[in-house]
This record gives structure tokens, C-alpha cells and sequence, in this order.
């Protein structure tokens, strides 16, 4: 038994010294400027026209680019589009391309943003980010069958220029245009590859800094500099190597090994990164809220809606539960921006919480619908961690200010959106994310009649502010009228904002230069490089 | 014996369009559709998307070109994975896993067995009472816990071999130990309590009085017929370590298949979800199969009795 053992070490020992010879040859490669990433999935599709999560949106913001591209202050700056020459009623927007090539070398057209924006609107395609075209012309009738490909608003009217037509003016066009369903894609690419379009690196082509090198599905992927990038230039990362892994507390290791330079972080270590340079934290344009449902009696008071909003602490919530994020200052998260500036510094925080105030409210509240006592409440939940602790911390925290019973009603996600579709809910933990950078994307949900207005809340003054800031053409008055429609949903407490999620990394030390942004893709690479490893 | 493996065939098949069919109900009752951004999904282009994938159909209808497809072995495009084959997705993880599988079943069964033997031969000595704690420890301690130690400890402090990744040789080392484990446990437990009955048989003392050696005694008597407990226990074994787990994958970062279970089930996928439960059925039954053959060469007595009934 002993030997045994002996014979196990003495052979493990062998086995990690000739890896420990390997691994050293690994690194001599020089100078090169590397950059070791970990992913938590393998990327569902990288078909820019169809795709829909988070981390294909990432790679392709790396190795494709559209008309425009944010930057590291996330706003929209000229990409593959020169210029653009907006008319006066800001519903026709012109584009000039520069002279960019794909990376087989032939050039950008305009052609390919027509072609790949039609295709991402043909019902035959299926994309489930479609409606992200929305604001073109023609688009939602050809997309949902009722209209015709020619009257979609987008048309190259060179090879290097590109018309598109509004249906209204909206202030946050160019940044919808850096998002990737607006990438251009190449015919002959696609239709070449067919079904298998853009499964493999060599089923598509690239035209952004860095092209897909290697793709091992399910285990890694390798991105490599651009060559035909028209802003090679600006481009000093050699290569990107991410590696395919789902536990958290193994992204730590490889970390720790230095197997891996930026991971992902969630909640849990925190603490015990707390006071390290490495821990990064990236504000989202994506919140969690209580929503109450109006067609239930108890939350058809705007009273005891309100007292529900005010016993919470939402400190409590990002700073003790899921330490993942910065408390709701309304339901507007604090990254976005209106009209090119930030919405939150011209709204301010709207959030009021008070004790005293909620346990007054709930009494008057109660006595308006004349009842005696506040009914136990169901809060349908789901079933991901952070979710669960929260769930769990409003329970208690709903119990000692309010003295409300509250019963969790745990589901998966699924369930819950089915649930809340149909109505079958009083109370419900949600959350929102931003498709594009304006105030728009969150509050036309309470629109009267909206499909996502789940809670069924409904006011007159508030629909007339969200309909008219939809098409109004005042940019300036619009950002005011958005502010006084968040107001009133909050003065009636539509919903109960909780908290804004922020996405928390560890990044080594000499790794400078990556752009995070709260919406559309999560990182960009181009000015990203290696320093004092 | 032929009449034999033809019935069995024919249950197979039975086996199989049954779990085909429950799965089938089952997973369209499942709260939700298999689209991926649902939640944002307007309810007007949800419901032509729904269309184009066929999905508006009655379900007997979408059964019977389910069933279809699935006799003439094309398991479908997953919805999730951008129209990938399911069929693909299974090997590309199927590879992984099954290569950790085969490492942690041999390493397992070989030392399982000696330990079970030499445990059963040294009774009540302190290797004996060793293999029992170990089997003890390997049965209660889930491979999880083994596995975030061995990364922690193996691959962070001391850094002898990779915490995790899936790049050679080396990098199988750690899961296949986490795995292996449970089978050592498993087989050195079945092994021991067999030989024990066994080695008290009378054809023992037969096989002793004829002028055996006691190594014939051992391997062509007593552990031919000690094995029957442990190569039932095994089938199932394999198959689960085959196609993957779950937790040992995601500790290790390894491609496999353990993922795909979960994943398909949480987002609807369809096809994924029928593709894997088929394959992994598919697997499971023909392994008992096997095991039913196995055990009509170790034990002829189970093939006659196989054979009359």
C-alpha cells in the first residue's frame, strides 16, 4: 500500500515536471501581445442576422463591425460608415462607407448592410432580434408577413453609399447601428455555406479587428489580428485565446494559475477580492424590479404599492445579498444615456425609502379597500441563485417593516414568463435589459396595451408622454417628457424598483485597455493590449 | 442462444420507442417554447417564428415526423445552437466524456477489483478494514467534493497538474481520478462481499481437493462467479460515466456531454433534448444487452433459464 503510494507521487511528479516543460515553450514566443480570456458557454450562433445571446454578440462586436462602433465612453463613433448626413426631419440618415475590406479582401458595400438587415427581416430566417430593425421603415410589416421586402427603408445607392429610411426620429439611431444584427454580411458567403453559415471560423468572413482563428466547439475559441482591418493600426493584441468554462470557482482557478488574464466573477467572491486592485466591476443597463399586478386587488391601491417600494432597503440587497450591483435609482438604470447624455444626472434618484412612511401608507391603503388586514401575498420568483436571495431577503424584510406574509413561489424562468404572460401572478420578481442606449427601451414597457406591461398599469398622461416622445423630433423636449412620464410611474409606484446589476471581473494587473459597455456587446478588444507581464 | 438475442433485440427496440415517446409528451409540456429571447420576443413575430419551425402543429402531427426523422437517424438541428446538427453536438461532446469515462471505469475496475479480492482473502486484517473505509468514503463522498479538492489542491497549490482545461493527456489525470472513485468503491464493495460467499462454497473445496493452485482456485472459480453482482452494477456505471457528469465537467472545464442534458431541458431545445435522452438510452440499453450476454458466458445456468422463458 505504501509503495503503492510512493509509485503514485513519484508518477505524478514526472507528469508535471514534462508539463512544466511544455508549458515553458508555450510562453517563449516573445513579445507577442496575448490575452487569455475565459467565456461561460459555448457561443450559440454567430450568424449576426439570427443571433441572440450575450456571448456571440461579443465575439462578433470583435471580429465584424458595422456602420458604427461605441467607444470606451459608449458612444457611437464612425466605423465602416465615413460619415453620415442626416436630414432635417432626422428620419432619413445617409451613409458614405470608407474604402474597408472583408477579410478575404474584397470590399465592404453597401450592398451587404441591404442584404444582411432584408435577411434578418425575412420571417424565413427566424431571427429572434428582428424586431431590433424596427425603427426602419417597412421593416416590422415584411418581418411579421404583412408587407413587402422592396418597401423595407434601407437601400445602397452605390457600393459605398447607404439610405435608410425612419419611421420616426429617434435620437439613439447610430447607436442601434452598432449592435450586431446591424452587420453587414456577404451573399455569396452566406448563401455559399448555406444552413452551416458561420458554424466554423471558415464558414464566414470578418471585417472587424480581429478574425475567429480557431473555433473548438464547446472547449475554445481563438481570435487573431485582422490584417485587412482598416484600422489595423489601432489594433496591438496579437491573439485572444478563450477557453470554454461554466463554474465560476474554476475560472478562479485557471486564474490563479494564470492560466486565464480577465474572468468572470460573480457574487460569491467578492468579499474576498474586495480590496484588490483586480476586481472589476462593469455597470449594466439592466435592472430587477418587483412588479405588482393591478388586476389584483390589494396592489390596485397605489398606497400599499407604494409602501411595498418604501420598506425596502436596496443597500441591503447589493451590498449584503447579491453583491452584484448598485440600488435602483428608478426604473431608468444609471448607465444609460438620453439625447448623448446621461438620463439619471437629469432625472435624478427617485427612489424614496421610509419605514414610518410605508407602515402609514399600508394602513390607509388598507382602509381605502376596506379591509382589515393585508392578505398573505404570493411573489412569484425563479429559480437562479442571485433571484433565490433576493426572493428570500424581500420575504424577511416584507414581514418585519410591513408585517406582510409573503410566500415565495419558485419556478423556472420559463414557467415565470408564462405565468406573468397569462396574469396568473400578484406580485413578481423581474428584471429588464437595455436593447439600445436610451430611456425608451424601459419605460414604453408600461405603455397601456404594451405586451410587457404584465402588471396591467395603466395612466392616460403617461401614455400620451412615451407615444409623443416616440416620434418627436425635439430631442431636447423629448429627454424632459421622458423624465415626467418616469415620475409619474413612480409617484403611482407601477412597478418597485430593486436594483441596477453590475458584471464583476478579475483582470490581472497588466492588462490594459479593454472597452466594457452596459449594452449591446460586452467587451471590445480593438485598443485592449499587454503591459508589464 | 439465438432466440435469445433476438428476443432481447426486440424488446430493445420496444425499450426505445417507448422512452421516445414519453420524452416526447413530456418535453412539450414543458412551460415555454424553444426560443432563445423570449422574454423580448414580440408576440406577433414569436408566433410566425414558432411557424417557420413547424412548432403550430398538432402534436400528434409533430410526433409522427418526429418519429420519422428519428428512424432514419437524423436527430434534427438544435434550436439553440444555430441550426447545429444534434447529431454533431453529441459527438463533439460525446469524445470528451467518453474518453474520461473508459479512463475512469478501467483505472476503477482494476484497482477495485484487486482491492476487493485482496480485502475479501485477508479478512478482517487492516487491509481489509482499509478497502471498507475507502469503499466507504469513495460511495458517500460525491465525485464534486473529490473533484474541487483534487483541482484545488493538485492543480492550485501544489500545482502538479492542470486545475483544469481539456488540452492532453495530463489534463484528463484529475477528472478521471475524481471519477474513478466511485467505481473502485463500488466494485471493491460487490467484489469483497461475493468472493466471501464464494470462497465458502463447497465447489471451493472441490476445486482445492483436486490439487487446484490456490491462484486457479481464485481467479477461474471464485472470482468468475464473485464478478455476476459487480458486471450488473457495472452496465449503468458505464453508461453514466460515458456520457458524461455534469459536475466533474463543469469543475474541469471539459467539453462534454453532461452540459447538454441540463441545458437542453432549460432552454427548450427540442431536438437537443430528444437527441441526447435517444442516445444515452440507446446507450443504456444496449450495454444491459451486453451485461445479459456477459452473463450467460460467466454463468451458463442464467443463459439456459434466459432461454426458456
Amino acid at each position: 500500500m505504501g509503495k503503492k503510494f510512493t509509485m503514485t507521487l513519484a508518477l505524478l511528479l514526472v507528469a508535471s515536471m514534462v508539463l512544466t516543460a511544455c508549458g515553458g515553450g508555450q510562453s517563449a514566443g516573445g513579445d507577442k501581445q496575448v490575452l487569455n480570456i475565459t467565456e461561460t458557454g459555448e457561443p450559440p450562433g454567430l450568424d449576426s442576422a439570427v443571433t441572440t445571446d450575450q456571448i456571440s454578440f461579443d465575439i462578433l462586436n470583435n471580429v465584424t463591425e458595422g456602420l458604427y462602433r461605441v467607444d470606451k465612453n459608449n458612444q457611437p463613433q464612425p466605423a465602416i460608415a465615413k460619415d453620415v448626413e442626416i436630414s432635417k426631419d432626422k428620419k432619413t440618415y445617409t451613409f458614405k462607407l470608407r474604402d474597408a475590406k472583408w477579410s478575404d479582401g474584397k470590399p465592404v458595400k453597401a450592398q451587404d448592410f441591404e442584404y444582411a438587415w432584408k435577411r434578418a427581416l425575412d420571417p424565413k430566417s427566424k431571427s429572434q432580434y428582428a424586431y431590433i430593425l424596427y425603427p426602419i421603415k417597412g421593416a416590422e410589416e415584411y418581418n411579421t408577413d404583412k408587407g413587402d421586402k422592396k418597401d423595407v427603408g434601407v437601400k445602397a445607392l452605390d457600393d459605398k453609399t447607404l439610405e435608410v429610411k425612419l419611421n420616426d426620429p429617434i435620437p439613439y439611431f447610430l447607436t442601434l447601428t452598432t449592435f450586431a444584427t446591424y452587420r453587414p454580411q456577404r451573399e455569396d458567403i452566406v448563401e455559399k455555406h448555406g444552413k452551416e453559415y458561420a458554424q466554423d471560423p471558415d464558414k464566414m468572413v470578418y471585417n472587424g479587428p480581429f478574425v475567429m482563428s480557431e473555433w473548438k466547439h464547446k472547449k475554445s475559441f481563438q481570435l487573431k489580428k485582422n490584417d485587412k482591418y482598416w484600422d489595423k493600426d489601432a489594433v496591438k493584441l496579437d491573439e485572444i485565446n478563450a477557453n470554454i468554462v461554466k463554474e465560476t470557482s474554476t475560472e478562479v482557478n485557471l486564474y490563479n494559475t494564470k492560466k486565464a488574464d480577465v474572468i468572470n466573477v460573480n457574487g460569491e467572491f467578492v468579499d474576498k477580492y474586495k480590496d484588490s486592485k483586480e476586481l472589476v466591476k462593469v455597470p449594466e443597463a439592466s435592472n430587477f424590479y418587483f412588479q405588482f399586478n393591478t388586476k389584483e386587488k390589494v396592489f390596485s391601491n397605489e398606497k400599499i404599492r407604494k409602501a411595498f417600494s418604501l420598506a425596502i432597503e436596496r443597500k441591503t440587497i447589493t451590498e449584503k445579498v447579491t453583491k452584484d450591483g448598485v440600488p435602483a435609482q428608478g426604473i431608468v438604470p444609471i448607465t444609460l444615456d438620453v439625447n448623448g447624455k446621461n438620463y439619471r444626472e437629469q432625472a435624478g434618484n427617485m427612489i424614496e425609502e421610509d419605514e414610518e412612511k410605508a407602515k402609514k401608507l399600508l394602513e390607509e391603503g388598507l382602509e381605502e379597500l376596506d379591509m382589515d388586514k393585508m392578505p398573505s401575498i404570493e411573489l412569484l420568483g425563479y429559480d437562479r441563485e442571485n433571484a433565490k436571495k433576493t426572493q428570500e431577503y424581500m420575504k424577511e424584510r416584507l414581514k418585519n417593516v410591513l408585517g406582510v406574509n409573503v410566500e415565495i413561489k419558485i419556478v423556472p424562468f420559463k414557467q415565470k414568463l408564462d405565468l406573468e404572460n397569462a396574469g396568473d401572478f400578484q406580485l413578481s420578481f423581474a428584471g429588464w435589459g437595455a436593447d439600445y442606449n436610451d430611456p425608451m427601451t424601459f419605460l414604453e414597457l408600461w405603455v397601456t396595451g404594451n405586451p410587457y406591461n404584465r402588471g396591467d398599469w395603466s395612466n392616460k398622461e403617461y401614455d400620451k408622454l412615451i407615444k409623443k416622445s416616440q416620434t418627436n423630433a425635439d430631442y431636447e423636449e423629448r429627454a424632459k417628457d421622458l423624465i415626467k412620464a418616469e415620475k409619474i410611474a413612480m409617484d403611482e409606484a407601477a412597478l418597485a424598483p430593486l436594483y441596477d446589476r453590475q458584471r464583476l471581473k478579475l483582470q490581472k494587473p497588466y492588462v490594459k485597455g479593454i472597452a466594457r459597455h452596459p449594452f449591446g456587446a460586452d467587451n471590445t478588444y480593438k485598443w485592449a493590449y499587454i503591459e508589464g507581464k | 442462444m439465438g432466440r435469445f438475442v433476438l428476443k432481447r433485440l426486440i424488446y430493445m427496440v420496444i425499450t426505445l420507442w417507448l422512452i421516445a415517446t414519453i420524452t416526447f409528451f413530456l418535453m412539450h409540456n414543458l412551460p415555454g417554447s424553444p426560443l432563445q429571447n423570449e422574454e423580448k420576443l414580440p408576440p406577433e413575430l414569436k408566433e410566425i417564428i414558432l411557424k417557420e419551425y413547424g412548432l403550430d402543429k398538432p402534436l400528434p402531427v409533430q410526433y409522427v415526423n418526429y418519429l420519422g426523422n428519428l428512424i432514419t437517424g437524423d436527430l434534427g438541428n438544435s434550436y439553440k445552437y444555430d441550426g447545429r446538427k444534434v447529431t454533431d453536438m453529441i459527438m463533439d461532446g460525446f469524445s470528451a466524456s467518453a474518453t474520461l469515462g473508459v479512463q475512469a471505469i478501467s483505472f476503477g475496475v482494476v484497482v477495485g477489483l484487486i482491492l476487493g479480492c485482496v480485502a475479501a482473502l485477508r479478512r478482517g486484517t487492516w487491509i481489509d478494514s482499509g478497502a471498507t473505509v475507502l469503499s466507504v468514503l469513495g460511495v458517500s463522498i460525491p465525485s464534486f467534493v473529490l473533484g474541487a479538492l483534487l483541482s484545488y489542491y493538485v492543480g492550485v497549490e501544489l500545482q502538479w497538474l492542470p486545475p483544469a482545461l481539456w488540452e492532453g493527456w495530463e489534463y484528463t489525470i484529475l477528472p478521471s481520478l475524481a471519477l474513478s472513485f466511485l467505481v473502485i468503491a463500488q466494485i471493491a464493495r460487490y467484489v469483497r462481499t461475493e468472493m466471501l460467499e464464494v470462497l465458502g462454497q463447497d465447489y471451493i473445496k472441490t476445486a482445492k481437493a483436486k490439487g487446484l493452485g490456490r491462484p486457479a482456485v481464485i481467479i477461474r472459480h471464485a472470482l468468475r462467479n464473485a464478478l455476476i453482482p459487480a458486471i450488473t452494477i457495472m452496465a449503468p456505471l458505464t453508461v453514466a460515466l460515458l456520457t458524461g457528469t455534469l459536475v466533474i465537467e463543469q469543475i474541469f472545464a471539459i467539453p462534454g456531454m453532461g452540459y447538454m442534458f441540463v441545458d437542453s431541458i432549460q432552454t427548450n431545445d427540442f431536438t437537443a433534448i430528444m437527441g441526447v435522452t435517444m442516445f444515452y438510452s440507446f446507450l443504456l440499453v444496449v450495454s444491459i444487452f451486453i451485461v445479459d450476454i456477459l452473463y450467460g458466458i460467466i454463468d451458463p445456468r442464467i443463459r439456459l433459464t434466459g432461454a426458456k422463458e
